[in-house]
C-alpha cells in the first residue's frame, strides 16, 4: 500500500468521521500532557497505577451491576431506573445478613439486622472484613444476591408485568416509581445515615517505579468474585439455550414467540440471572468502599446507563468494557480535571460517545 | 372521555373555570383542616401563603415541562438543571457588587433583577441548546439520558471549589460552592413594586392587616402577595403555551409528536422545531427556578437533586400531558395533596396527638411492638418520617398512574390547534372531535 492511498483513506475518515479524529487528538492531547506530567515529576507514577487500580476496581463493580440493567433493557425495550435500588436492596440485605452472622452473641439483633443505623453498632468494631470473617461475607454475597432476584421478581410481578406491552417511556416513568418507592422504604427502615462496614483490610504494596500501589483484600474479592460471575455469565448465556432465547428476544419478541420460546420464562430468567448480579454488584461495592447509604445504588446508576449506553445495550461483553472505561474516566480524570468534576467527566465521555458513535461500542454484537 | 369533558363543559367558565374550582376545593379544604384544628388566623394565612407557593412553581414547572413532553415528545429529565442554571446566572448577575467585610463571600455584577431575570432565562435556554443539537438526533430513552446527567453535571459545577469565586469584568464573583450562595439582592417583591411606583401603597396595604394580625404582619403578607405573584406568572405561561400550542409553530410540534418522519417529510425541518420548542421550555425552567428561590435568601447546589424533577413529572402526569389546563390541575394536585398534604396531616396528626419522644430509628419503633405489641413507637416514627413516606407514596402514586391512567386527568383531550374558536361554545361532541388528533401523549 503506497504513501498515496493512506493518505487518501486517511483523509476519507477524517471527511466521514471528524468527530472521532476530533476526539483522537484530544487523546493525544492527554497523552502527552500525562507524560510531560510524569517526566517534569508533575504526577508520580504510583499515584497513576494507583488511580488506575481505582478506577478498575470501580470498573468491575459498575461492569457487574450493568449487565443486569443491559439485559432488561434489551429484552424489555426499557431504561430501568430502579436497577440503582436493586443494587441497595442487594447491598442492605447482604450486609444485614454479613452483620448478623459476624456479630451474632456479641451485640443486639435488632441493631445487626439494620445493619448498625443510627450508629448503634459498627462494621468496624465486628471486625468485618473476607480476612477476618470469611464466612460473613460469603453468606452476605448469597443472601444479596438471593434477596435481589426475589425482589426483582416481585417488583416485576406486580408492577412491569401488568403493562408488558407498554412503550418504553410509559415503562422507565413506572421504574422511576419504584426506584422512588424502594429507595424511601429504605431509607425509612435502615435511616439516612452513612455508616463504615468494614475493618481496614490488609494490603500488600505493590512496588511501581517510584512508590507503592496498595492492593488491599478487598480488592482481590471484588476481582475474583466479579470475574467469576461475569465467566459465568458468558458460558451461561453461549452453552445453553436459554441464552440463545434471549438473543432471539432481543432481536425480535413477536418472532421468538410464535417459534415458541416462552417469553414470560425468558423474561423471569432474565430478573432472575440480572438481579443476582446487580444484588452481588451492589455487596461487593459496600465490602470494596467500606461505607453504606441508603443513596449509593442510585449514585451508582447514573455511572452504569453511562456503561451500558458506551458498550452498546444488550452486549454483556459491552456492559462489562464500559464498566471499566466509565470506571477509569471517574478516577484517571482527575489528573487533568479537578476531582469535582471526576463524575461529570464519565458522563461526558458518555454523551461525546453517543454524539460519535450512538449504537455503542459492541454494537450487533449483542450476546444476552 | 366524554365524562371529562363533560365535567370541563358544565363547570362555567370552561377550562379556567375548572381550575378556579380545584383551586377552590384545595383551599377549603386546608382551610377547614385549619380551623377544625382551631389555628390562628396567622396560621392559616401563613398555610394558604405556603400552599400558593408550591402550586404556582408546579404549576409552571408542569406547564413549561408540557411544553416538551406533552407537545413536542421530548424526554426531558434535567429539569432541575435549568432551574439551577436560571437561578445562579440571575444570581451572579444580579447579586450586588462584593463589599469586603459583608455577609456573602462574593458578590454579584450589580445589575437590576430583571437584567438578571433574562439573563439567567437566556442561560438556561443556551443550556438547552447546547443540550439539544446533538441529544435531539438520539432515542427518546437517550435524550433522558443525556438531560438527567447534564442535570447532575450542573450541580457538581456549582458544588465544586472551583467555580466558588472567581473574577468576572473585574469584580469577585463566584458561585459559592457547596456551602451555598447567599441571594443578597433587593427584596423581590419590594423591587416587583417598586418598579410600578406602589411600595409605598404596599406597605400601607400590610399595615391594614394589623387589624386580624396584631403584630408583624408582613412576612405573612409577603408570602401572600408573593403567591398571588406566582399565580400571575402561571397566568402567563399558561397564555402563552396556549397562543405557542395552536400557532403554526404548535402544529408543527404536536406532528412531530405523533410521527416525526411524516412532519419530515411534509417539508418541515423538525430538527430546528424541536430546538426551539426545547429551548423555550428551558428558558421557562429556568425563570420557574428563579422565582421558586430567588426569596429564599440562599441556594445551595443539593437542592437541585434529580428527585425535584420527578416531582414535575409526577404533576404532569396527574394533569395529563399534552393539555395545559390538566398541567395547571396537576401542579395544584401534586402541591396540595402530594407535596404539601403529607406535612399538613403530620401537623395536624401531631396537634391532636402529642408525640413528645418519637423513636430516632426503625429499630427502636419496632421492638416495642414485637416484644410487647406496642405499636405507637412505631405509629409516631412512622408519623416523623413522613417527608420520607411521602417519597414512597409518590411513588407508588406513579405507578398506579401508568397502570391505570396514563393519560392523567385531563390527557387525551382534542386540542384544536387553531387560534380562532372552531366551535360555538358548547357545541356538540362530534364537532369537537374535528380537530386534529393531538390530545395526550403520556401514553405514546
Amino acid at each position: 500500500m503506497g504513501i498515496a492511498e493512506t493518505y487518501t483513506r486517511g483523509r476519507q475518515f477524517a471527511i466521514t468521521r471528524p468527530g472521532s479524529v476530533l476526539l483522537a487528538l484530544v487523546g493525544v492531547v492527554l497523552l502527552f500532557d500525562l507524560i510531560a506530567g510524569l517526566a517534569t515529576g508533575q504526577h508520580s507514577f504510583s499515584g497513576i497505577g494507583s488511580l488506575v487500580w481505582d478506577g478498575l476496581m470501580r470498573g468491575l463493580v459498575v461492569g457487574l451491576a450493568g449487565i443486569g440493567l443491559s439485559m432488561t433493557y434489551s429484552i424489555l425495550n426499557f431504561a430501568n431506573f430502579a436497577h440503582g435500588d436493586y443494587i441497595t436492596a442487594g447491598a442492605f440485605s447482604g450486609w444485614a445478613t454479613t452483620y448478623l452472622v459476624a456479630g451474632f452473641g456479641r451485640a443486639d439483633v435488632g441493631a445487626l439486622v439494620l445493619v448498625g443505623a443510627g450508629g448503634s453498632v459498627f462494621g468496624g468494631t465486628l471486625g468485618i472484613g473476607v480476612t477476618t470473617t470469611p464466612l460473613a461475607v460469603v453468606a452476605g454475597i448469597l443472601v444479596a444476591g438471593i434477596a435481589t432476584v426475589a425482589l426483582a421478581l416481585f417488583v416485576d410481578r406486580t408492577t412491569f408485568r401488568p403493562i408488558r406491552d407498554a412503550d418504553g417511556i410509559t415503562l422507565l416513568i413506572t421504574s422511576v416509581g419504584v426506584a422512588f418507592a424502594l429507595r424511601y422504604l429504605m431509607q425509612f427502615v435502615f435511616g439516612s445515615s452513612v455508616r463504615g462496614t468494614t475493618s481496614q483490610p490488609p494490603a500488600i504494596p505493590l512496588y511501581l517505579v517510584d512508590g507503592a500501589v496498595r492492593i488491599d483484600a478487598h480488592d482481590v474479592a471484588l476481582v475474583v468474585v466479579a470475574g467469576g460471575l461475569m465467566l459465568g455469565v458468558h458460558l451461561l448465556l453461549q452453552m445453553t439455550k436459554l441464552g440463545k432465547a434471549m438473543r432471539a428476544m432481543a432481536d425480535n419478541e413477536d418472532l421468538a414467540q410464535i417459534t415458541g420460546i416462552p417469553t414470560e420464562r425468558v423474561v423471569r430468567a432474565v430478573w432472575v440471572i440480572g438481579g443476582g448480579l446487580t444484588g452481588m454488584a451492589g455487596y461487593m461495592f459496600i465490602l470494596w468502599k467500606g461505607t453504606l447509604g441508603f443513596n449509593d445504588g442510585w449514585l451508582l446508576l447514573l455511572l452504569i446507563f453511562a456503561a451500558v449506553i458506551l458498550g452498546g445495550i444488550g452486549s454483556i461483553y459491552g456492559a462489562i468494557v464500559g464498566g471499566l472505561a466509565i470506571g477509569l474516566t471517574a478516577s484517571v480524570s482527575i489528573i487533568w480535571i479537578p476531582s469535582a468534576f471526576a463524575r461529570a467527566a464519565a458522563f461526558a465521555v458518555m454523551i461525546i460517545l453517543l454524539l460519535v458513535k450512538p449504537e455503542g461500542l459492541f454494537s450487533g454484537r449483542s450476546t444476552a | 372521555m366524554s365524562v371529562r369533558n363533560d365535567v370541563a363543559e358544565r363547570v362555567p367558565g370552561g377550562d379556567a373555570g375548572l381550575i378556579v374550582a380545584v383551586l377552590l376545593v384545595i383551599y377549603a379544604a386546608y382551610v377547614l383542616a385549619g380551623v377544625g384544628l382551631g389555628y390562628s388566623v396567622r396560621g392559616q394565612l401563613n398555610t394558604i401563603g405556603v400552599l400558593t407557593f408550591y402550586i404556582g412553581v408546579f404549576a409552571m414547572l408542569a406547564l413549561a415541562l408540557n411544553l416538551q413532553w406533552g407537545y413536542t415528545g421530548l424526554f426531558n429529565i434535567g429539569i432541575v438543571g435549568f432551574m439551577a442554571v436560571g437561578i445562579y446566572v440571575m444570581a451572579l448577575v444580579s447579586k450586588p457588587l462584593y463589599e469586603s467585610g459583608g455577609a456573602a463571600q462574593v458578590g454579584g455584577l450589580g445589575l437590576p433583577l430583571i437584567v438578571g431575570i433574562v439573563a439567567g432565562m437566556a442561560a438556561a435556554a443556551l443550556l438547552g441548546a447546547v443540550i439539544a443539537l446533538p441529544a435531539l438526533r438520539l432515542r427518546a430513552d437517550y435524550l433522558a439520558i443525556v438531560t438527567i446527567a447534564m442535570s447532575e453535571i450542573v450541580r457538581f459545577s456549582f458544588l465544586s471549589g472551583k467555580l466558588q469565586q472567581f473574577q468576572l469584568l473585574g469584580e469577585r464573583v463566584g458561585f459559592g460552592g457547596g456551602s451555598g450562595l447567599i441571594l443578597d439582592f433587593t427584596n423581590p417583591l419590594e423591587a416587583f413594586f417598586q418598579f410600578f411606583g406602589l411600595w409605598d401603597a404596599y406597605l400601607g396595604f400590610v399595615s391594614a392587616f394589623e387589624v386580624i394580625i396584631p403584630n408583624n404582619p408582613k412576612p405573612v403578607v409577603d408570602g401572600l402577595v408573593y403567591g398571588v405573584v406566582l399565580l400571575g406568572f402561571v397566568a402567563v405561561y399558561f397564555w402563552l403555551l396556549k397562543r405557542t400550542g395552536e400557532s403554526p409553530f404548535g402544529r408543527v410540534l404536536k406532528a412531530i409528536r405523533e410521527d416525526e418522519d411524516v412532519a419530515n417529510s411534509l417539508g418541515k425541518n423538525t430538527n430546528r422545531f424541536k430546538i426551539k420548542a426545547f429551548m423555550l421550555g428551558c428558558a421557562l425552567m429556568g425563570l420557574a427556578g428563579i422565582l421558586w428561590l430567588m426569596t429564599s435568601g440562599a441556594v445551595t447546589p443539593n437542592f437541585f437533586r434529580p428527585r425535584i424533577t420527578f416531582f414535575i413529572w409526577i404533576a404532569l402526569i396527574i394533569g395529563g400531558a399534552g393539555s395545559n389546563t390538566g398541567s395547571v390541575l396537576g401542579g395544584a394536585v401534586f402541591a396540595a395533596l402530594l407535596y404539601q398534604g403529607p406535612r399538613y396531616l403530620k401537623n395536624l396528626i401531631d396537634t391532636v396527638i402529642p408525640n413528645a419522644d418519637a423513636p430516632s430509628g426503625f429499630g427502636p419503633a419496632v421492638s416495642p411492638l414485637i416484644s410487647n405489641f406496642d405499636p405507637a413507637p412505631l405509629f409516631f416514627y412512622t408519623i416523623d418520617s413522613v417527608r420520607q413516606l411521602q417519597l414512597v407514596f409518590m411513588g407508588l402514586v406513579l405507578i398506579w398512574l401508568m397502570h391505570n391512567r396514563p393519560e392523567g386527568m385531563l390527557g387525551h383531550r382534542k386540542e384544536t390547534a387553531a387560534g380562532i374558536p372552531l366551535t360555538a361554545p358548547r357545541a356538540s361532541e362530534p364537532a369537537e372531535t374535528d380537530g386534529d388528533d393531538a390530545g395526550g401523549g403520556s401514553g405514546e
